[in-house]
């Protein structure tokens, strides 16, 4: 494998450039993805029918998309580590700091509707000891939100960010992620709102080169939840990590869109989704699309998603989609499961003394451990662990009849 | 005391073609205390016994009955026959990813003993116990028989056997696909838990190769879903010298 033409000299500018002009000729049209603009006209109102929107329950995002001005805040509560910086900033400071356009119409409206955007801004090679800690609680779901932010690490600093969405309120929101280079990023999105919230989210991330980035998608509440996660790199050597656990409850609507953009050589992604579902009309949507493109030479990508289904009258979707324009990679895969509570697992626990509850609780449990313990934050773990646990009482405490009728 | 009495027990499976019988009336006593070996060819259901008597879903008992110390065994969920003091180490030990050997043991102690275990004391059992079956101290953080070799599983299966300490056990070819070293090991163990007081042991295998050392006090052939001929320990050797021929072609008839 031989070092392309992209990787020019040491001045970011004028390395930005030559990619730019490289990735322009070789642009493909993924049809995966609408291209990106602020222009409102390029996302009109969808049908439904959409590639990108016909899983999506429309009428339930009760009138988001319709773009209604709206200046309702959601109340914000932050911890900083020394030296990280939350301030407000206009929308056009955030196109100058690099800012991801806008590729769909919830993230344009709220580029549009937002007023201006708040930027956590880590500076270079700091090395922040403590995780930044954001909640953003909603009062109301008759409330629309729009949120705009931007997240910047410089170049060399390592940082942890942990964003919680908790209340109610019809949010929608574009997160740019800007992560310099040999930049270090663990960010987790947690959706724990209550049950009448609907939350159309976007992170999109771009990855310096030799940076690297984990970023989890954690969603329990809410009546619809659709985020994305989008990825795409800004030279090569870099990596990203895009974890999520979902858990969706009777009537709940989860999705989550990834979209990882392999723009340069050398990098990598890896994708894991688990999620679990339980009660009537729980629904989720978990959509993996990744893209190699012609420059992407030696890429390394590899995405998962592992549906557990507890009851009946559950729908899980997994669409996994690899569109490779180059053959010169290292690897590229991908695994999609669907399944139900193993019998022969359930049998092998009881046999112990394990009772069925006990042995479902473990085997869940089992489930997401690997995944709680990937996202690499210990105080977050436990959270996370207890919160899978209480999901699954509600199971019980509903008098849901698992599937398979146990005795 | 441990007396298991299973008298006429009849099974079948679900098949495509409708239900099908696999054991026809299959009458043993396993008295307190004693060892039975049961020796059978592949297919002629001793696994299906073994099941059955745990209480696996997919086999349906369509007569006969099944007691420990007077208790109707049959009429217990499978986590109740547990609980009641009954063990299966499985053929085929069952993958549990993400839950770890050390959480998979002390949810099992806990649900037998209706209590959790003293974690001092606790602590120093599993170790030991692990260390008796030659495994590795990290093993406890493994999950449950993921990646485990075949030898691995067994011996966490005996593992399992020591430190829930049932009163009886039923060993389903716990010694196939082991090495000399590791038949030993597991044998051993068996052993272990066969010095203890009133300990039942049902002895499943397709060889003679393990009654070298677990010595049963009776043996069974089992051919066809039923069995075909019990003795003492000499039936073994005779199986060891003209194999189930004779027992087949009975069957046959
Ligand atoms: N689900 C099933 N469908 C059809 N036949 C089965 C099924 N399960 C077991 N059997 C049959 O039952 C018989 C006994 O199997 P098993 O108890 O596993 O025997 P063993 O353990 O002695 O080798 C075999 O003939 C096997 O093919
Ligand atoms: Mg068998």
């Amino acid at each position: 494998m031989t070092v392309t033409d992209t990787d020019l000299g040491t001045d970011p500018s004028t390395a930005r450039d030559s990619v730019a002009s490289a990735l322009e000729q070789d642009r493909v049209e993924s049809h995966l993805n609408p291209p990106p603009s602020y222009d409102l006209a390029d996302h009109p109102v969808p049908t439904g029918r959409e590639e990108v929107w016909r899983f999506t329950p429309l009428k339930r995002l009760r009138g988001i998309l319709d773009g209604e001005a709206s200046d309702k805040q959601l109340r914000r509560e932050v911890s900083l580590p020394e030296g990280v910086t939350l301030t407000e900033i206009t929308a056009e400071q955030a196109r100058e700091l690099g800012e991801l356009a806008p590729n769909d119409r919830p993230s344009a409206l709220a580029v549009a509707n937002a007023g201006g955007a708040v930027l956590l801004d880590v500076p270079a090679e700091l090395e922040a000891t403590e995780p930044v800690v954001v909640t953003l609680t909603g009062e109301s779901a008759d409330d629309l939100v729009w949120g705009h932010v931007v997240v910047r690490l410089g170049r060399f600093s390592k940082a942890t960010v942990v964003l919680r969405h908790a209340g109610s309120a019809r949010y929608a929101a574009t997160t740019t992620v800007v992560v310099g280079d040999g930049a270090e990023l663990n960010m987790v999105s947690l959706q724990d709102w209550d049950d009448d919230a609907v939350h159309l989210g976007r992170d999109a991330i771009r990855v310096g080169r030799d940076a690297s980035v984990k970023h989890t998608s954690v969603s329990f509440g809410g009546d619809v939840v659709r985020m994305h996660a989008n990825v795409e790199y800004d030279g090569p050597g870099g990596e990203a990590e895009l974890l999520g656990l979902y858990f969706a409850d009777a009537g709940q609507h989860l999705e989550h869109r990834l979209f990882a953009d392999h723009n340069q050589p050398r990098t990598k992604s890896n994708v894991v989704y688990k999620g679990a579902l339980q009660g009537q009309g729980a629904r989720t949507v978990w959509i993996g699309n990744v893209l190699i493109r012609k420059v992407a030479e030696g890429i390394e990508t590899y995405e998962e998603n592992r549906n557990l289904v507890l009851t009946d009258g559950c729908q899980a979707d997994s669409v996994p989609n690899l569109e490779i324009e180059t053959g010169e990679i290292e690897g590229a895969g991908h695994a999609s499961a669907t399944a139900r509570f193993d019998d022969e697992q359930l049998f092998y626990l009881r046999s112990r003394g394990v009772s069925d509850a006990e042995a479902r609780r473990l085997v869940l449990h089992g489930f997401f451990n690997d995944l709680i313990r990937k996202v690499g934050i210990p105080s977050l773990e436990e959270q996370l662990t207890d919160t899978v646990e209480a999901e699954l009482a509600k199971n019980v405490l509903d008098g849901l009849a698992p599937v398979g009728g146990a005795q | 005391m441990s007396e298991l009495v299973i008298k006429d027990l009849q099974v079948s499976v679900d098949t495509e073609d409708g239900p099908k019988e696999i054991l026809k009336g299959v009458t043993l006593t396993i008295g307190s205390g004693e060892t039975h070996a049961i020796m059978g060819p592949n297919g002629s259901g001793k696994s299906t016994l073994a099941y059955s008597i745990a209480g696996h879903p997919k086999y349906t008992i369509t007569g006969g009955t099944v007691t420990l110390d007077g208790e109707d065994v049959l009429a217990m969920s499978v986590d109740e026959r547990a609980r009641a003091g009954m063990f299966l180490a499985m053929q085929y030990p069952v993958e549990v990813p993400g839950v770890s050997v050390s959480n998979f043991l002390r949810t099992a102690k806990t649900a037998i003993d209706g209590e959790a275990p003293k974690l001092r004391t606790w602590v120093k059992d599993v170790n030991g116990a692990l260390e008796r079956l030659n495994l590795d101290p990290t093993f406890g953080t493994r999950s449950v028989n993921e990646g485990f070799s075949g030898g691995e599983k067994k011996r966490h299966e005996i593992a399992q056997l020591e430190l829930l300490d049932p009163k009886v056990a039923i060993l389903d070819e716990t010694d196939s696909g082991l090495d000399i070293d590791a038949l030993k090991v597991v044998s051993d163990g068996v052993n272990r838990f066969r010095e203890k007081e009133g300990k039942g042991v049902l002895l499943i295998t397709h060889y003679t190769r393990i009654l070298r050392y677990i010595k049963p006090d009776h043996v069974h052939v089992f051919v066809a879903g039923r069995v075909a001929a019990s003795g003492g320990p000499e039936l073994a050797d005779e199986l060891e010298a003209e194999g189930y021929d004779k027992y087949l072609k009975a069957a046959a008839v």
